[in-house]
């Protein structure tokens, strides 16, 4: 038996060939930063003055470091689904929109990667 | 017809103007400001990761007037669009969707965020007494 309903079996993912998978993940990313982003704030506001030494220790700390790999991760995702749906709406054609598409992933995952080895070495101590 | 010649929407200067409305294109607005953000958040990360001069150079670009603005721009965005986007998580689980609870909505959301930026302000200046 098939959950599915006949609908969806007919008209299958739809024009954009992966269903709800967007949406979806748009919104459980939303809804993972919403305690990430408090965390990461408040723990800034506990920085503020802190020398570089402090801060080093900070990120090393295995919890903290633990939570800024999947805050960077989540919000890259989340800001990667979010600019493509900019891009999509406001870049009418159709070359300048799959170039622009493309790079905009290209830079979230380069920035995502960036942000996770830098928080990393520091944690290792590298 | 052909292709390039189809009826579309009606184009926007023709809908009253609505609160609403200014609030929907801010959430596009700051989420993209707020991915300018998190660009200067891996830049500082990997200052840290480069070292103690690399770092004192994030530090008082942060310090500077302009590195105060953006932050506390970044910091209001950032409370616009985490009050915003529950609002949307809620319509989203069906709940209120009617004229006068979106309306109701947006106002909270605009005025939690304020006071949210407000309150992260002075705890962080009351730390040090505004030293970076």
């Amino acid at each position: 038996m098939s959950l599915r309903t006949p609908l969806k079996q007919a008209k299958g993912l739809g024009s954009a060939k992966d269903g709800v998978h967007h949406w979806l993940i748009q919104r459980l990313t939303a809804l993972a930063l919403i305690p990430l982003t408090i965390w990461f704030l408040v723990s800034l506001i506990g920085l503020v003055g802190a020398d570089y030494h402090a801060i080093q220790q900070w990120l090393s700390m295995p919890l903290v470091t633990v939570l800024m790999v999947l805050f960077l991760s989540v919000l890259f995702y989340h800001s990667e689904l979010g600019v493509q749906v900019v891009i999509e709406d406001y870049v009418p054609a159709k070359g300048a929109r799959l170039a622009a598409l493309i790079l905009s992933r290209f830079i979230h995952i380069f920035l995502a990667v960036s942000g996770i080895i830098a928080v990393l070495s520091v944690a290792f101590g590298a | 017809m052909a292709a390039g010649n189809r009826p579309v929407s009606p184009h926007i200067q023709i809908y009253r103007f609505m609160w609403t409305m200014a609030l929907s294109i801010s959430h596009r607005i700051t989420g993209v400001f707020l991915t300018l953000g998190a660009i200067f958040l891996v830049y500082w990360l990997v200052s840290v990761a480069s070292g103690p001069a690399a770092h004192a150079t994030a530090q008082a670009l942060v310090a500077s007037l302009p590195g105060r603005l953006l932050l506390f721009a970044w910091t209001l965005a950032f409370f616009y669009h985490f009050f915003n986007g529950i609002r949307h998580l809620f319509w989203d689980a069906g709940m209120g969707l009617e004229l006068g609870a979106a309306r109701l909505s947006g106002y909270l959301a605009v005025v939690a965020a304020l006071v949210a930026t407000g309150v992260t302000w002075v705890a962080a200046f009351g730390i040090t007494g505004g030293a970076a």
